[in-house]
């Protein structure tokens, strides 16, 4: 089959590899009608993710329809669905919890040692994201083989376009978390950095949850258009000064929740973000941090921190003193996606969430590598690539 | 004789101690047969309850489907089982295990026999953990050997012996919590490639 193969930085291309087919009972295998890209996989891209190994298969953004099915699993062969990011078992107790991510059965035994030395713990599995989440082929691909597949995917009902539900892959279930974790109170006013597809999912599910005014943060012209149409105040931070229009748009207080939606790779220009960014190209453990920094001192006294955002290693200069003074709460993780299905393709199907405004581009796999290009170059236009395989 | 005068105000496993040696002393003087100088071990919660988990482990010939370095276990009879044992560079070491205690849902300890290729011993116990199901915690102590097999026990024991206790306990918890053990093989043929 044709895939999307990583092979160093700013190196991807489509590669002819071997068949997926199923190994454990519970494994189904999914022919991918619809992946996207995700930013997180510009951070692959980029060189950010250390244990990846050339040939590996990108790609955890994906649906399809069921080919095949192990003994176990409870998909039937024609069905449409929806797969999570996370590789979670069901069967453990973080998945009785509904913590999926913190799932204990998703990692190959060989692929915990990394996470357990610099988290404690392992973590779920992710497709496609590098072998220390467990280096599983991903979705940017003709097929994937999926784990647990009686307790991961969701069956989309029959006549629903692959773009209305894609998004519940990662990003929207990851931007609706985001906005549960700032724990809304109606009247509340929401701060979000990073105005992507979690930042953007993120202030639609502030909304939704009753905050009364959300602004916006970024400094792409067209990404902070698009948190207009959703009633969010924007601030662009390339002409203004970020801490100064938050007090002043908010009497003084602060936003009551800020949630930090851009993570590792934060664009942005800051003497100390400088700084940052060369301890990220000298040793990869190093995250740069702007946003999350900022957001902590916006913050209102006893006020909610959300970090949706991914960060993989340790930090600097983190105002621990700010969290502390002032009496904040941070919450965090990654997404429980499985948690969150149910409850998201129903709003879909309602219509309270339409995600497919996201969408700029639509390739065939074969131009995937260019449109990872596209992706990286111009994230202004670019807000979302799908690729289409067999297309 | 050590006494608990050794670890004053220590409640935490003897495998964990940074004294290696008193550890040693003292889980050979209460709990495990004296087969060796390195103390290893680690626990799992299981979502399961202990007398399955007991009752899976005891038939030893099934501890090959987690143990990775374990080629197959022989059951001889009640108490005595030979351990096949693979070796970097495609080699096997060997030796006959004895049960030396058990208790039925709780507590299995063995040590090798006589002439055993790593002289080794060690006790699983099984702890009812309520609604969290079982707490599984294998402590093991071994002789490593020295010359060309002391450095291919270094390697079936990883860098770190930990490594080693604590990826087959995670097979096993896999297993019994999933039916089955993860991996990230696309298909069979990859599988049996990472298997060999």
């Amino acid at each position: 089959m044709k895939a999307l193969t990583w092979h160093g930085k700013h190196d991807v291309r489509i590669d002819n590899v071997d068949d997926p087919g199923i190994v454990n009972p519970r494994d189904a295998i999914i022919k991918v009608t619809a992946t996207a890209i995700c930013g997180s996989d510009l951070h692959l891209y980029d060189g950010y993710i250390p244990t990846m190994q050339s040939g590996d298969i990108l790609g955890h953004e994906f649906m399809g329809e069921v080919v095949e099915t192990g003994s176990a699993s409870t998909l039937k062969k024609g069905q449409k669905v929806v797969v999570p990011f996370t590789i979670a078992c069901g069967s453990c107790y973080h998945c009785g919890k509904h913590q999926y991510s913190g799932c204990e059965n998703g990692l190959p035994a060989d692929n915990q040692d990394i996470a357990r030395e610099l988290y404690g713990h392992p973590m779920a599995g992710l497709f496609g994201y590098s072998h220390m989440t467990g280096g599983y082929a991903g979705g940017q691909a003709e097929y994937v083989r999926v784990p647990f597949s009686d307790t991961g995917p969701i069956v989309i009902p029959d006549g629903v376009d692959d773009e209305k539900v894609l998004f519940l892959s990662d990003i929207l279930p990851t931007g609706w978390m985001a906005a549960e974790n700032a724990q809304i109170e109606p009247g509340d006013t929401v701060a979000v950095w990073g105005c992507g597809p979690v930042g953007l999912f993120a202030v639609q599910s502030a909304f939704l949850m009753g905050a009364e005014r959300v602004i916006a943060i970024d400094h792409f012209p067209h990404r902070l258009e698009l948190a207009r149409t959703f009633g969010a105040e924007t601030i662009n931070f390339e002409q203004t000064a970020t801490y100064d229009a938050l007090m002043q748009m908010t009497g003084g207080i602060g936003p009551d929740a800020v949630i930090d939606s851009v993570g590792l790779e934060a664009h942005g220009m800051f003497v100390d973000n400088a700084i940052d960014q060369i301890k990220a190209s000298t040793f990869l453990g190093t995250d740069r941090i702007h946003a999350i920094r900022q957001a902590i001192l916006a913050c209102r006294k006893g006020g909610r921190v959300s970090m949706p955002a991914v960060y993989g290693g340790f930090v600097d200069k983190f105002p621990l003193g700010a969290m502390m003074q002032k009496g904040l709460t941070l919450k965090t993780g990654q997404t429980h996606v499985q948690h969150y299905l149910p409850g998201l393709l129903d709003a879909i199907m309602e219509g309270k969430i339409d995600t497919t405004f996201l969408i700029s581009h639509r390739l065939p796999l074969e131009q995937a590598p260019d449109g990872y290009r596209m992706f990286h170059d111009k994230q202004n236009e670019v807000t979302k690539i799908v690729l289409k395989p067999g297309q | 004789m050590p006494d608990i005068a050794d670890r004053p105000y220590d409640d935490a496993p003897l495998s964990a101690s940074k004294d290696s040696d008193a550890a040693v002393r003292i889980a050979t003087h209460e709990a495990i047969e004296d087969r060796g100088d390195s103390l290893t071990g680690w626990a799992v919660t299981i979502n399961r309850p202990a007398a399955d988990l007991y009752a899976w482990w005891r038939d030893f010939s099934n501890l090959a489907d987690v143990m990775e370095n374990v080629d197959r276990v022989d059951v001889i009879d009640d108490r005595r089982s030979h351990w096949v044992v693979k070796a970097p560079g495609g080699t096997l070491v060997e030796w006959d295990a004895l049960v030396t205690e058990e208790e039925e849902g709780r507590l299995i300890a063995w040590a090798s026999a006589e002439g055993a290729d790593i002289a080794n011993s060690g006790r699983v116990t099984f702890r009812d953990a309520g609604a969290r199901g079982t707490v599984v915690t294998a402590t093991i102590l071994y002789d490593p050997p020295a010359g060309v097999i002391g450095k291919l026990v270094a390697k079936l024991f990883q860098r770190e012996p930990n490594i080693q206790v604590r990826r087959d306990l995670t097979r096993f918890k896999q297993l019994m919590e999933t039916g089955e053990v993860a991996t990230n093989a696309m298909n069979r043929e990859q599988h049996e490639e990472q298997a060999a």
